[in-house]
């Protein structure tokens, strides 16, 4: 037994990720449990789940428990022009889990870049991202999108906020059927329909949709979107783990908090999404600062299920001695064991549940 | 290998003939036998029976890649999982029903009896309508009658069963049909295998047209 073995798979996984992002310059951001519940409610859309747990502090203030870091990262930003904060955390938020829609405390690792934001930090962040997702497995799927694609053909197609929200539910579920009822309902033309189903549609190697993209005529706004993550995509052509990213449309976030490239990745085996992140200089704007943000989360919570390496036994040895054993003889007896790279359980009685490889037990 | 959650029942069997028809037989799985598990290696899918109602929690864990539900199951869970296509099979409505010449004259609060609250819930609400949800699993029909609800929100299909016990449709909420669903992790890694079995169900679709 050495110190990696004693480490469960998930921590394994943090420390990684941890020395990925110092070694690209990324600083560690500590916050507190608690924050205003106000904080929160303010920005709630932004939050994965609306649910938060509060309590009320010894001053009768309204506090909640973490149910995100974004938001404390952004509001201890500092400003200053050219610069950027650029930070990872690892951190437990309090919110309702996934599937099991149940409180749970997740612990969640991350980085974000804040401030002057260009291409290479655009490139940078995503690019971790994918070291993120190889890190935790060979197996795994980036995939990318640009928000501003879907809302640049929304706009063109219509005015109206309900005919969109529709269409934005269609394409999170790839639902082609759905989305043509839904055009036909509201009039749209058999060309405006034929543009949003074609995104639907569009799903695989960057190389393949940004040729199909680059011959859609929409808008300029759409041609803008465009180049922004074609150029993203050269930039990742480069890397290793450039085999493993996929664009896809239906990954959308809150139109009203991202602007620019949204990430989703997913890992073989685990079924839902474990990282998700993005832009988002709205959100960066609404709480007053200047430039633009980037960043995304893990969910180090789902990877609990993967290389679950049941260990057969609990100890190597189970080591028994009699009320009439001297215990300096068992001291050594354990240290000799410990000593051999062994790891030891010392009882008077051999308890039921505890699985040993080997039994010792001690004469007087 | 592709999973595939079927639901139990008529509804089952008829897509379990889509799959066979589009070339993703396992015949084993029509054999009266206590197996739980149809597999078919050189064709790489896999069948299981669940019930209905479970179908879609099957695919959002990914304990099946792909399973078919009715949009009725969609609409009550909101299950985090794509929707690729409508099987136009098992067609039928979600309704309001109440007793002959129910007039909503919208100045109490509506008692709904229903299977379906989350539906319900948010159909009245784009309303704006004021209703206390009575969450029943099963004869829901007999809510009215007896004065537990005014209305109920269930499924519709012929209508006979409302008729027979002197109940009308005050109005639909919206038509259902079995979907097909995915789950969005397994469609990333088996998204060659996935579409391919999309495309030929939905060949049959258009054919049954």
């Amino acid at each position: 037994m050495n110190f990696e073995q004693c480490l469960k798979n998930e921590e394994k996984i943090l420390f990684n990720l941890r020395y990925l992002y110092t070694k690209y310059g990324y600083l560690p951001f500590k916050m507190s449990k608690f924050e205003e519940y106000d904080f929160y409610a303010r920005n709630k859309e932004f939050l994965v789940s609306d649910s938060v747990i509060t309590f009320t502090d010894t001053h009768g203030k309204l506090l909640a428990l973490k149910p995100d870091v974004t938001l404390s990262i952004i509001k201890n930003a500092t400003e200053e022009k050219g610069a950027k904060n650029k930070v990872y955390y690892n951190e437990n938020v309090y919110r309702v889990s996934g599937s099991t829609r149940e409180y749970k405390e997740i612990m969640q690792a991350g980085l974000e870049c804040i401030g002057d934001l260009d291409l290479y930090d655009m490139y940078e962040v995503v690019s971790l991202s994918a070291k993120s997702l190889a890190l935790i497995s060979k197996d795994y799927v980036l995939e990318i999108s640009h928000m501003g694609i879907l809302s640049a053909l929304l706009d063109t197609v219509t005015t109206n906020s309900e005919f969109k929200s529709l269409v934005v539910d269609c394409v999170k579920k790839k639902s082609e059927h759905e989305l043509r009822e839904c055009c036909e309902k509201f009039g749209a033309s058999k060309e405006a329909t034929e543009m949003l189903t074609d995104l639907i549609k569009l799903y695989g190697t960057p190389s393949d949709v940004c040729d199909k993209l680059k011959k859609m005529k929409v808008s300029p706004e759409f041609d803008l979107a465009t180049e922004e993550l074609c150029q993203l995509c050269q930039l990742l052509e480069s890397t290793e783990e450039y085999k493993s990213i996929r664009l896809d449309f239906s990954i959308v976030s809150d139109m009203n908090y991202y602007n620019g490239i949204v990430l989703a990745g997913y890992i073989n085996g685990v079924c839902e999404c474990v990282l998700f992140g993005g832009r988002y200089d709205k959100l960066v704007s609404k709480m007053g600062k200047n430039g633009g943000g980037v960043g995304f989360a893990i969910y180090t919570d789902l990877l609990a299920s993967l290389n679950k390496d049941e260990k057969e036994y609990d100890v190597d040895v189970l080591l028994t001695y009699k009320p009439s054993t001297p215990v300096t003889k068992v001291q050594k007896t354990v240290e000799k064991i410990v000593a051999q790279g062994k790891t030891v359980s010392v009882q008077a009685s051999i308890p039921k549940s505890l699985r040993y490889k080997e039994l010792k037990e001690m004469e007087d | 290998m592709i999973n595939v959650a079927l639901p139990k029942g008529r509804l089952g069997e008829k897509v379990y003939k889509m799959f066979a028809n589009s070339g993703y037989e396992c015949p084993s799985i029509l054999e009266n036998s206590r197996k739980l598990i149809f597999e078919n290696e050189e064709r790489g899918v896999s069948f299981f029976w669940v019930k209905p109602s479970d179908v879609s929690i099957y695919v959002e864990r990914g304990a099946a890649d792909i399973g078919v539900c009715g949009k009725d199951i969609l609409l009550e869970y909101e299950p985090n999982v794509y929707e690729m296509l409508d099987l136009n099979m098992g067609k039928c409505r979600m309704a309001v029903a109440g007793k002959k010449g129910f007039h909503d004259s919208n100045v109490a609060t509506l008692r709904v009896a229903t299977k379906f609250a989350n539906i319900a819930k948010k159909y009245y609400a784009s309303k704006c309508r004021d209703i206390d949800i009575i969450k029943l699993n099963g004869s829901i029909e007999l809510a009215p009658i007896l004065d537990l609800s005014d209305v109920i929100v269930d499924i519709v299909e012929t209508g006979t069963t409302l008729k027979e016990n002197d109940l009308e449709v005050v109005e639909t909420i919206v038509p259902i049909s079995a979907r097909l669903i995915v789950n969005k992790s397994s469609f990333k890694f088996k998204t060659e295998e996935i579409e391919n079995i999309a495309k030929a169900l939905k060949a049959q679709v258009e054919a049954n047209d």
